[in-house]
């Protein structure tokens, strides 16, 4: 029927955008690493991501230019929280990646999206930060994060429940967690990750299934519902996280599709951040 | 009021009621009862009044002169007591009742006598009511509903030609469960032939009259009616739902505004009168419970009604939604009032913008609606109506019901309660969740709003959560509002009831109606053709009722059409659902599935088979509707019955090992739901039972020469004011009483600890109440005045009850505190832990005040040693764990007789209770040693006795210790009498002691301690 949560995972288009090169110094870092991102090699790794969204999946993608002022402007997912035909701009932690939302609003609202800005100036919000289950939204509260921005997301989204996860660890709140499916949560087994996921399913009616991966990072994988295909499910690769991929296979269900991402993720980027997914055939 | 004459009417009056009831089925038999209950209650309390008043003449018979004084002094210290004139009145009435014991020779029979009385009094009432009333039409009315309970039918004529055609109407909708409903209305219509009326009655009766309600609907029209002064909420509620056809009414509940502005449901067990506190009739019909899944429920209509709650609820933006969300749910309004989209209609948005469908409605929204509205096509209402639902119960604050709230911290907050727990919110974000099986106590004091939760996999103890409201009516409110939801959601049935004894401490208020899980059963059972009804929307376009919230149109014949009255199953909380044989239905809960499909047609001819069938075995009693068992109908007919909403916390009582054990136990009722966080549900224990009673009279003679005498007697100024006017104003006076009862609540400390005791749980807060109490000794006001007189004997005797040494020594403590502060705080300390006087069930509506008389006599043999090592235990307080630590001491108040030289200093107002607490505690070690060598102590008899009114039960314990050499028998007598209406405490009393003294002349009263307690009416909210 049409209406209101239906159709968790139903996505038509998918917003990406180019790695500049100032991503390989310049891109905030969690941690001060010695590990040299090579930008080629991340640029074939996000190709190969974009393909999959657009090839192999299907999906309409628009491709946003890289800004070289903007180092972590790959990172799409952070601009922008979208659901339904609602998308909501963000201002992001870092200062120096609010201009992104700038190329971001002039796409989604080219896709009639109905945009909301947070022109709150006490207000922060990362879309990494921002799990939606399909029933509701799980706002982490982090360093990119603040109350102010969570509840100016509530705002935004008012049909939903919003609860605010604190995130100890990590640099989001989808760095150790994500939906794996309807009603499943994947989430990695560290102690902050457990306990986050306790407290999520301490705040909500609804009742989860965990899938538990022993590599945080591997937790954050992208699910989608896709017509002809059913499950999806875009996940670690086994070279990189081999033990947890092991754990996806596991999924018999999903069309499981390994995505490699080795190089982003030495600046934090995991697999929700280079795309911001839109389900542009709304119901209604 | 008791004259001679008096007591042949009543006989009369008896005579006819039993003719009566055995024609009438069960139901009906214990409705009438019921009706008669709190009939019997109003006058009770009336007689209490005059008692109270009057206390010391009672007692002071079989009290040393010293003690006369004391409680003289005692007496006169409330100021709010009752007036002079009232005693005057009263007089001969005391009199008689004093006599009355002395004759019996049990305390129990003396209770039942004077449940006699009260009948006898209110059909007298009755009759000088109909009699002197100069409009006919009141006394008819009852009249009517008196035969109602013995055949329907005849109602039906009587009202025909008298009434006026509302009430006729009225009448004939309610005649069916009317006389569940009308209890207090029954009972007073009982007598016609009145030959005696007292001056006080004709005033009173002048003042009884009919009263006009006027009822907001869901759909905006007003319905009225009039409904008798003095009916229930039930009533009122009752006929609301009749004229909507309504049968799967426990969703939903009438609210009135307070005094505050505040939005209040309307208890349906109480008066509607003592609640409103004003002369604004005025009320709203709304849904109390969102059933989480509307598709479940049976018929149609009841998803109409909770659409157009529902509709107003987003219109006001209390349940707020989403720009898409508003024009969804707004199409599909449109296509359940208006059918399909007309592109031939001129200017469609001419009409939608009439309605208000948001409260930031915008013609961009209205565009959406109609565009919306368009692809619904071929749906037909019920259809759309579902589909609404079917997304408005998705909002996050589908059937939240917000509260105002601070945290520990002083942040503001919202607190929702909803059907699975409790949400804690910050703005918008969702902060916190309890889920109703992790939250094991729900209590409040003051302002204050506590949870106990559930330790968690990895904590080893529970934790309380405490939340600052803006005052002690909200804490109330919300207190009450997650007792209902918690019951009403989270239980198969209403607690079952606690025991006896229990039954006269803690709070009385708890949820009355069925649960959503006997509701469904009930629903399930619904027989009739689905009703025809109208969708307010074409007639009402221009008047835009759907989003409107407050606009009230004066149509409202919503919801009447092509019902057949005879059809109506009325099924009410407490009585089993009748169906009108000749109209069954094959039920149609199918029908609701059909709808879902999208064709017409086969909803349409399904409800043509359905009307056609006829279920054979309708008739069969559905199940899950609650019957009142004995003990149902007691609570319900006494209102202190009532005070442990929750059978864990009846279970836990004063031992307190076994409260952990018994907590879990009653858990077993609920699902238990499995779920990988720790949410499992092994035990709910919702608190509830703080008990409020504001009055509690205590008397211990621990000795012939010990005396330890409490008066908390609640008088409020009002009272006084009342007393006046006498008997004729029984009822407002009980109101008052209820008022100042509800200021008591400022004061937590007695009354808390009285309740306490019993409940293991609550102790904690007893706890905490101490160290509020300070803060609830400035307000002193309405309190009235407890008295406590402690004269030591040399005998210690051992408080059988651990809880009325508790409340003893909280008493002591406090009132050392207070000192100055009269004893007064202490009566109604309990206020805010206690659920005052909602006293849920029952009929026993009249009843805000229903006094509990606990006798506590203990004869012991006097001992050589000052410590008596009686272990006195009481049936269950041989488990004497507590689990909780505040309860250790239980046991050991004792009165000493070293105090015995401080009786003389014992003024009213300083209690000696210190004193007394101090004495406990060197009794306790004596105990100690008592339990080891004494034999553990025998429980000789227990008898409950209950009369239409009273419950009365006698347990004796018997005691024997050896110690050094020296035995000592003791024998324990408690007594507790619980009852609607007022109880002459003072005799029965002197009747206890009377009756100890002749079954064992060799022995001597060492204590006698009498708890008083009072329900309170209303709660200020």
């Amino acid at each position: 029927m049409a209406g209101l949560m239906a159709g968790f995972g139903h996505y038509t288009h998918a917003i990406v955008r180019g790695i500049p090169a100032s991503l390989v110094n310049e891109a905030l870092r969690t941690s001060p690493t010695e590990v040299e991102v090579d930008l080629s090699k991340a640029r074939r790794e996000h190709e190969a991501y974009v393909e999959v969204l657009g090839t192999r999946l299907g999906l309409e993608v628009v491709e946003l230019p890289a800004d070289e002022a903007l180092p972590d402007c790959v990172f799409v997912e952070d601009a922008a929280v979208v659901c339904g035909d609602t998308a909501l701009i963000t201002r992001t932690g870092a200062e120096s990646r609010r201009r992104e939302a700038e190329v971001m609003r002039g796409a989604l609202k080219d896709l009639n999206l109905n945009i909301v800005e947070m022109t709150d100036e006490n207000a922060t919000l990362d879309g990494g930060d921002v799990l939606f289950t399909g029933r509701e939204f799980f706002v982490g509260l982090s360093k990119r994060t603040n109350q102010r921005g969570a509840e100016i997301l509530a705002d935004a989204f008012k049909d939903y429940a919003v609860s605010t996860v604190p995130v100890l660890e990590g640099l989001h709140l989808k760095s150790f967690c994500s939906m794996g499916g309807p009603g499943l949560i994947v989430i990695g087994s560290s102690e902050p990750a457990q306990k986050a996921l306790k407290i999520m399913q301490q705040m909500s009616d609804h009742r989860y299934d965990k899938l538990t991966v022993p590599d945080d990072l591997a937790a954050n994988c992208i699910y989608m519902n896709l017509p002809n295909k059913g499950h999806v499910l875009l996940h670690c690769t086994s070279e990189e996280f081999p033990e947890s991929a092991k754990v996806f296979e596991k999924l018999k269900d999903h069309l499981l599709i390994p995505v490699s991402n080795m190089e982003k993720v030495k600046v934090d980027g995991a697999l929700t951040c280079c795309s911001v997914l839109i389900n542009k055939k709304a119901d209604i | 009021m008791t004259t001679e004459g008096g007591s042949e009417t009543e006989v009369k009056e008896k005579a006819e009621e039993s003719a009566t009831q055995p024609d009438q089925s069960e139901k009906a038999t214990e409705d009438s009862k019921e009706g008669v209950d709190a009939a019997g209650e109003e006058k009770e309390k009336e007689k209490e009044k005059v008692k109270e008043g009057k206390e010391g003449k009672g007692i002071s018979r079989y009290l040393p002169t010293w003690l006369k004084k004391q409680k003289s002094q005692s007496q006169t210290s409330p100021t709010k007591e009752a007036p002079p004139t009232e005693e005057a009145v009263d007089t001969v009435t005391q009199e008689e009742q004093g006599s009355a014991p002395e004759v019996n020779g049990h305390a129990e029979e003396v209770e039942e006598k004077e449940a006699e009385k009260s009948e006898q009094v209110k059909e007298k009432e009755a009759e000088s009511h109909s009699n002197a009333s100069a409009d006919t039409e009141p006394a008819k009315e009852e009249k009517v509903e008196e035969s109602a309970e013995k055949s329907p039918e005849e109602t039906k004529e009587a009202t025909e030609g008298e009434d006026t055609e509302e009430q006729k109407k009225e009448q004939e909708g309610t005649a069916n469960g009317e006389e569940e409903v009308g209890g207090g209305e029954g009972g007073e219509g009982q007598g016609n032939t009145s030959i005696f009326q007292s001056p006080l009655r004709l005033v009173r009766k002048s003042k009884m009259k009919l009263v006009v309600c006027h009822v907001n609907l869901l759909d905006g029209s007003d319905f009225s009616c009039e409904v008798e002064k003095r009916a229930k909420g039930q009533f009122l509620f009752f006929k609301v739902c009749e004229h909507l056809n309504l049968l799967e009414k426990d969703y939903f509940g009438l609210t009135y505004t307070d005094n505050h502005e505040q939005k209040c449901w309307l208890d349906p067990t109480k008066e509607i009168k003592r609640q409103i506190r004003s002369n604004n009739w005025q009320f709203a019909f709304n849904v109390k419970f969102y059933p989480p899944d509307p598709s479940l429920l049976t018929e149609d209509i009841t998803r109409y009604l909770l659409c157009l709650q529902l509709r107003e609820d987003v219109a006001t933006g209390r349940l707020p939604c989403s720009f898409v969300t508003h024009a969804l749910l707004g199409s599909y309004t449109l296509q359940a009032e208006f059918g399909d989209y007309e592109p031939d209609q001129p200017r469609p948005l001419d009409y939608i913008s009439q309605r208000t469908f948001a409260p930031n409605q915008n013609k961009e929204m209205e565009e959406k609606i109609l565009e919306l509205h368009k692809s619904h096509r071929g749906m037909t209402p019920a259809q759309a109506d579902t589909q609404f639902l079917e997304n408005a119960k998705k909002l996050s604050m589908y059937g939240v019901d917000l509260h105002h709230a601070k945290d520990s911290e002083g942040v503001d907050i919202m607190l929702g309660v909803c059907a699975n727990g409790l949400l804690v919110y910050k703005d918008r974000l969702r902060i916190n969740r309890f889920a109703w099986p992790k939250i094991l106590k729900i209590s409040y004091k003051r302002n204050n709003f506590y949870i106990k939760i559930r330790p968690g996999e990895t904590e080893q103890f529970e934790s309380t959560v405490g939340f600052k409201l803006q005052n002690h009516r909200s804490a109330k409110r919300l207190w009450k509002v997650c007792v209902e939801n918690h019951s009403f959601f989270r239980l198969n049935a209403p607690e079952p009831p606690t025991k006896a004894r229990f039954l006269t401490l803690g709070s009385k208020f708890r949820y009355s109606g069925r649960t959503q899980a006997q509701s469904r059963v009930a629903s399930s059972l619904i027989d009739r053709p689905a009703p025809n009804f109208e969708r307010t929307s074409s007639k009402r376009i221009s008047r835009s009722l759907d989003g409107a919230p407050v606009i009230s149109i004066t149509e409202a014949g919503t919801a009447e059409n092509g019902r057949d009255p005879h059809l109506e199953l009325h099924s009410d909380s407490k009585s089993p659902m009748r169906v009108h044989g000749d109209n069954i239905y094959v039920r149609h809960s199918n029908l609701m599935l059909e709808d879902h499909d999208k064709t017409q047609e086969e909803v349409l001819k399904h409800q043509a088979s359905i009307s056609q069938l006829k279920r054979s075995f309708m008739e069969a009693p559905p199940p899950s509707p609650p019957q009142p068992n004995q003990w149902e109908k007691r609570l319900t007919s006494s209102p202190a019955t009532t005070i442990r909403i929750q059978p864990q916390q009846v279970a836990s009582e004063p031992v307190t090992d076994a409260a952990a054990a018994d907590n879990s136990a009653p858990d077993t009722k609920e699902p238990p739901k499995t779920t990988e966080v720790e949410i499992e549900e092994t035990v709910v224990v919702q608190e509830v039972s703080k008990a409020p009673k504001p009055g509690l009279v205590t008397v211990t003679i621990t000795s012939p020469s010990d005396y330890e005498i409490r008066e908390h007697e609640p008088k409020s100024e009002e009272e006084a004011v009342v007393a006046e006017e006498a008997k004729a104003m029984t009822q407002e006076s009980i109101s008052s009483e209820s008022e100042s009862e509800e200021e008591a609540e400022y004061h937590p400390n007695v009354s808390v600890s009285f309740s306490n005791t019993q409940i293991p749980e609550e102790k904690e807060e007893e706890e905490e109440e101490q160290e509020k109490k300070e803060e609830g000794r400035s307000t002193p006001d309405t309190a009235p005045l407890p008295t406590e007189v402690i004269e030591p004997v040399e005998a210690t005797s051992q408080e059988a009850e651990k809880e009325d040494v508790e409340k003893r020594e909280k008493n002591t403590e406090e009132e050392e505190e207070k000192e100055t502060e009269t004893s007064t705080d202490d009566p109604m300390m309990t206020p805010e832990e206690a659920p005052n006087g909602h006293a849920l069930p029952e009929e026993s509506v009249t009843v805000t005040v229903s006094p509990v008389v606990e006798a506590e006599i203990e004869e012991e043999e006097p001992k050589m040693n000052g410590e008596s090592s009686l272990v006195e235990a009481e049936a269950r307080p041989q488990v004497i764990c507590c689990s909780e630590p505040p309860v250790v001491k239980t046991e050991m108040v004792t009165i000493s007789d070293t105090f015995a030289a401080q009786k003389t200093e014992i003024a009213t107002k300083e209690v000696p209770i210190v004193h007394t607490e101090t004495k406990t505690i060197t009794y306790e070690a004596a105990q100690v040693d008592g339990n080891g060598d004494g034999e553990p102590g025998v429980l000789m008899t227990a008898q409950t006795i209950t009369s239409e009114s009273l419950c009365t039960t006698t347990t004796t314990h018997i005691t024997k210790t050896l110690k050094g050499g020296l035995s000592e028998t003791r024998i324990e007598k408690r007594i507790v009498i619980t009852g609607d209406c007022d109880i002459d405490h003072d005799q029965a009393l002197a009747q206890a002691i009377k009756e100890a003294k002749e079954q064992h002349p060799d022995m001597s009263v060492t204590r006698v301690v009498v708890h008083k307690e009072t329900e309170l009416a209303e709660e200020e909210d």
